[in-house]
């Protein structure tokens, strides 16, 4: 799978990539899972909120961005199981989750809807 | 800013190393001593801590963070600090710096001497300390190839010690962080980020810094002081 880097200079609300991201975000519960994903993920990353808002589901996360060790993953989803009020055991946790923003999101879709 | 020196001069030991002490020091009646988060969220937080520290110089109260031993420049090993130990410690700095507050940081909240009234700044529970650590672990050891599970590392953490995120940590420190809950009496207020419509630093893939986040947190400070003098008379 091909990602892209996370943060994209000059994409406005307009553009193609926020209308993938809306059409991903068509249930309420999807809308506020992928904000919040974004909120956290403006934390660990130190984005700002354009930055945040430019990530699509192809944005390349663990593997494409060097600063984002094991440290900050693991960081990541302890901030994501607080916030989301979900627990992720450790053999959950696989490099197809943790590559995009896309993964990441569906992962806390499925978690959110079972509990 | 000045860098001095402590002597901790816990029991048993026979002859104290000297333990740097970072100080805003203007022999002015508020002296708030100040304890730094744990482990990789230290290096995090160190420049915000500073900032802080800066900030409430700069509002007319004096500021001192010591490295404990074990932690930062210290040239005794973590592996034979325990919180226990380190709130010993934590006790003796206040008397040196003649501490009138504490403001801890994160996991500093663990093991800050209840004595001193003060701020808790986003204090975590030593499980959650601890958690993350062992999930960096299990990562680090997936990338090069090797299956560890948090619940196997946790025993062996708890039996012999543990390396985590780089860390050596002792048998008994796990142990203690495994229950350990922050310290809070009628004393302390607890602050965090998003009281001042901000995040935490420890959470950031790189060390960072928020020069205005650290101002609100010191006004807020320099408040409750003034609150507790009018309190008083």
């Amino acid at each position: 799978m091909s990602s892209k880097p996370i943060v994209q200079d000059g994409v406005s609300s307009q553009s193609p990539t926020a209308q993938a991201l809306r059409a991903v975000s068509d249930t309420h519960e999807a809308v506020s899972n992928a904000s919040q994903l974004k909120r956290i993920l403006s934390d660990v990353l130190g984005l700002d909120p354009e930055d945040a808002q430019a990530l699509t589901p192809e944005s390349g996360l663990f593997g494409h961005l060097p600063e984002l060790d094991s440290m900050a993953v693991a960081g990541l989803l302890t901030e994501i199981e607080d916030r989301f009020d979900i627990v992720i055991e450790d053999d959950e946790v696989d490099g197809e989750m943790l590559e995009t923003f896309g993964g990441l999101l569906a992962f806390i879709d499925a978690k959110t809807e079972q509990a | 800013m000045n860098i001095t020196s402590w002597s901790p001069t816990s029991t048993g030991a026979k002859r104290a190393r000297e333990e740097m002490l970072v100080a805003f020091d203007q022999v002015r009646p508020i002296r708030v001593l100040v304890l730094p988060a744990l482990f990789d969220e230290a290096n995090k937080l160190r420049r915000f801590t500073l900032s802080v520290m800066r900030a409430l110089s700069d509002a007319g109260i004096d500021a001192a963070l010591p490295d404990l031993p074990g932690m930062n420049e210290s040239l005794v090993p973590l592996t034979q600090q325990t919180l226990a130990r380190w709130r010993e410690h934590a006790e003796a700095v206040a008397e040196h710096f003649q501490a009138t507050h504490a403001l801890t940081f994160r996991g500093a909240a663990l093991f800050a001497p209840d004595t001193l009234p003060g701020w808790r700044y986003a204090p975590v529970d030593g499980a959650k300390l601890l958690a993350t650590l062992l999930r960096a672990r299990v990562l680090e050891a997936r990338e090069a190839g090797r299956e560890e599970s948090r619940k196997t590392l946790l025993e062996m953490g708890r039996s012999e010690g543990l390396i985590l995120g780089g860390w050596p940590l002792g048998a008994q420190l796990v142990h203690e962080l495994g229950g350990a809950t922050p310290t809070h009496g009628p004393d302390h207020e607890t602050l965090e980020p998003s009281d001042f419509g901000a995040s935490g630093l420890w959470l950031r893939a790189e060390p960072s810094d928020d020069v205005d986040q650290a101002k609100a947190l010191a006004e807020r400070i320099v408040q409750s002081v003034h609150q507790s003098d009018e309190t008083a008379l």
